[in-house]
């Protein structure tokens, strides 16, 4: 993970430098937003989970007065095998159905389901005959237990498509936090260092360089000077007198100043 | 983000698979839909001692293929015959309840969403 192997290949200038600030910021800035999502939506998890524990319960305990209604019919009736066979056969529409609504948590839709049901017909559906003959009153009330068993099951279906959408989208954005957190960041904040010490090399190079000009320059200086006393020693040793030189390079710079 | 709304947009279905109560408790409740010929079809399927657990496969990967079915009820002692089924069915639609039977009690531990529930929290 950390060492100076794991950057990006850029090249150290200045610019990329600042591209690669930013690119901290952005990731540090979406690190703490993705971090807050993840707890919002396992907050809501841990809820859902729970009621989804409550609602398998209150299942059990629907389903069970659900078969006792039923057996209520078959008593009443003599035996369910005649019954079952014609409520099978009658069945044309669904007289129960679903309808899907939305919610949005922290940006992730879940759906969830609602019971309607579909308008018409009389008000007993397709089993408004059944049990007329006998156990007509058990097999209705039958219906209505049934009715309110199968709205626990929708509500109950409801929850568990959240819990399985919730798991998915909670794993990837977790996914996400992690990978910004061990990879973009340390990544980025190693390109930066990187950059850092890439410039401060190539600024010592150039000081440096600075440095060896100016030696090279002043020694220069130094030896022309040393020339030029020579020369000057020689001249005077040859009788040319001081003013003389003075006069020219007053005329010399005369001339300057005309041009 | 997570499913797009088309997914879910037209199931307005249930389908079951059960045993005879089960499946004429919930018809009587008015889930049953059938299609009419010529590619007739129900949302239902009656599972006694004879049904082939093949036949309940191809049911569960019918049910679970259409478009229209927002839910599919299962007995649990018949999903136990199906098990690896349910445990690989990891899609959110359609949603798989298991759901107990008049002669088997329900048992949380064998319930696979139940199951995944208990693995996230490290019971």
């Amino acid at each position: 993970m950390s060492g100076a192997g794991n950057r990006e290949q850029v090249f150290a200038t200045r610019q990329s430098l600042g591209v690669m600030k930013s690119k901290l910021k952005g990731a540090e800035i979406g690190h703490s937003l993705l971090k807050r999502k993840s707890e919002a939506l396992t907050k809501r998890f841990r809820e859902i989970t729970r009621r989804i524990d409550e609602a398998k319960r209150k299942m059990g305990r629907v389903l069970q007065i659900a078969a006792f209604s039923l057996a209520e019919v078959a008593y009443a009736t003599g035996s369910t095998g005649n019954l079952s066979y014609e409520i099978a056969q009658s069945v044309s529409q669904a007289r129960f159905r679903l309808r899907t609504r939305q919610e949005n948590v922290s940006g992730v839709l879940l759906p969830a389901f609602e019971v309607f049901m579909t308008e018409g017909g009389q008000a007993g559906g397709d089993f408004a005959l059944t049990g007329l003959g006998r156990g007509g009153q058990q097999v209705q009330r039958a219906r209505e237990v049934y009715s309110k068993a199968v709205e626990t099951l929708v509500e109950l279906a409801s929850l568990q498509t959240a819990f399985v959408i919730l798991d998915d989208v909670i794993k990837v954005v977790n996914r996400r936090v992690n990978a910004i957190e061990h990879v973009v960041i340390p990544r980025t904040e190693n390109t930066i260092k990187y950059i850092n010490s890439e410039l401060d090399e190539l600024d010592r190079e150039e000081f440096y360089r600075l440095k060896k000009v100016q030696g090279k320059k002043q020694r220069e200086a130094a030896g022309a000077e040393a020339e030029a006393k020579e020369r000057r020693l020689a001249l005077e040793e040859k009788g040319v007198t001081h003013e003389e030189k003075s006069d020219l390079l007053g005329d010399e710079e005369d001339e300057d100043v005309i041009f | 983000m997570a499913a797009a709304p088309d997914s879910y947009k037209n199931r307005q279905f249930l389908a079951v698979i059960g045993d005879e109560d089960t499946v004429t408790g919930m018809l009587l409740a008015g889930i049953g839909h059938v299609t009419p010929a010529p590619n007739s079809s129900q949302n239902f399927l009656i599972v006694d001692a004879k049904t082939e657990t093949a036949n309940i496969e191809k049911t569960f990967d019918e049910f679970t293929g259409r478009k229209d079915v927002g839910i599919l009820l299962i007995n649990q002692h018949i999903a136990e015959k199906i098990r690896y089924k349910l445990d690989t069915f990891t899609a959110a639609f359609p949603a798989v309840l298991e759901i107990p039977s008049k002669d088997h009690p329900y048992d949380p531990e064998k319930d696979t969403v139940l199951k995944r529930v208990r693995r996230l929290f490290g019971e």
